[in-house]
């Protein structure tokens, strides 16, 4: 998006909440830096953002895609399955009371 | 881990990220204690490290001129940990000034800075940035003369840049805590110059 035209600079500053820091630390983690297996690589992580349609990168919060691309590579890379986290979602929500 | 607070259904993508942990963890890539602990290491990293390593060069010839030749380096003599990451310390002179962007999404020279501030990683800011520094700057209060020339650096995943600003006029007397305090975050991104 480098050069493209757009409006001033908004000057907000980020209170990070909690689950913005797990998916922060979670893409910490699978990148191997902090030891470990390496299962993904800051090139995935925005290939599967940038794969994403304009429509939702723009509705999506800039943590909703992170998680939304970690997730995505963890499939491509075959260590879950999407059926395994439809099934830990559907789980997950019932215990939790949300809507999926 | 729980969060603290009121409760609230998880929204849909909370849900993902809960569910693709439990995963995980179920899996034994990674442990809820490994999660907790990175989350800490990420929150107890401040802009005051940067500071640290600027204020160090501005009293130190010899530290300044690693720290340009070879950022990375020079950091870790500190003490600061730059993972795999190649650091490019750039120098703010009377006729230059430099500003950091990252086009592409958000590298941020996180090891010195923490986590990135909103703005950084807005649309506005990415896309006008290398168009028209001069106007971006001039939104953040930083009004340059026309001959001071502006070099934007666009980081990359494996690149990440870091603004050496100059020293404030009259702090020859000033210790090393003294002048790390008057080097803010925005001043290390290259938005703003130090003020005392």
């Amino acid at each position: 998006m480098g050069g493209l035209p757009a409006g001033k600079v908004e000057f907000t500053e980020h209170d990070y909440v909690d689950w913005e820091r797990r998916v922060d630390a979670l893409r910490l983690l699978l990148s191997g830096i902090k030891g470990g297996r390496q299962l993904m690589t800051v090139d995935e992580l925005r290939k599967n953002i940038e794969t994403l349609p304009p429509d939702a990168y723009e509705r999506m919060s800039y943590y909703e895609r992170w998680v939304t691309s970690i997730t995505q590579t963890m499939i491509q890379r075959g260590v879950i399955t999407t059926e395994e986290l439809g099934k830990k979602m559907a789980e997950i929500g019932k215990r939790d009371g949300s809507k999926v | 881990m729980k969060d603290q607070g009121s409760y609230q259904p998880y929204s849909y993508f909370q849900l993902m990220e809960v569910s693709l942990r439990e995963l995980l963890v179920e899996k034994g890539i990674v442990t809820e204690a490994q999660l907790a602990a990175t989350v800490e290491e990420v929150r107890n990293i401040t802009p005051e490290r940067g500071a640290r390593v600027v204020a160090k060069a501005w009293v130190n010839t010899e530290f300044r001129k690693k720290l340009l030749q070879d950022g990375t380096r020079a950091c870790e003599e500190l003490g600061l940990e730059i993972p795999a990451l190649k650091l490019v310390v750039v120098e703010n002179t009377p006729t230059e000034h430099n500003l950091v962007v990252c086009t592409l999404c958000s590298c941020y020279p996180r090891m010195l800075l923490g986590m990135p501030p909103e703005w950084y990683k807005s649309r506005n800011y990415r896309s006008r940035a290398v168009r028209e520094p001069r106007a971006v700057l001039s939104e953040f209060g930083l009004e340059l003369a026309q001959e001071i020339k502006i070099r934007v650096h666009d980081s990359t995943a494996d690149m990440r840049y870091l603004v050496l600003p100059m020293r404030p006029a009259d702090t020859e007397d000033w210790s090393e805590e003294r002048l790390a305090a008057s080097v803010t975050r925005d001043c290390m991104i290259g938005v703003a110059v130090p003020r005392i």
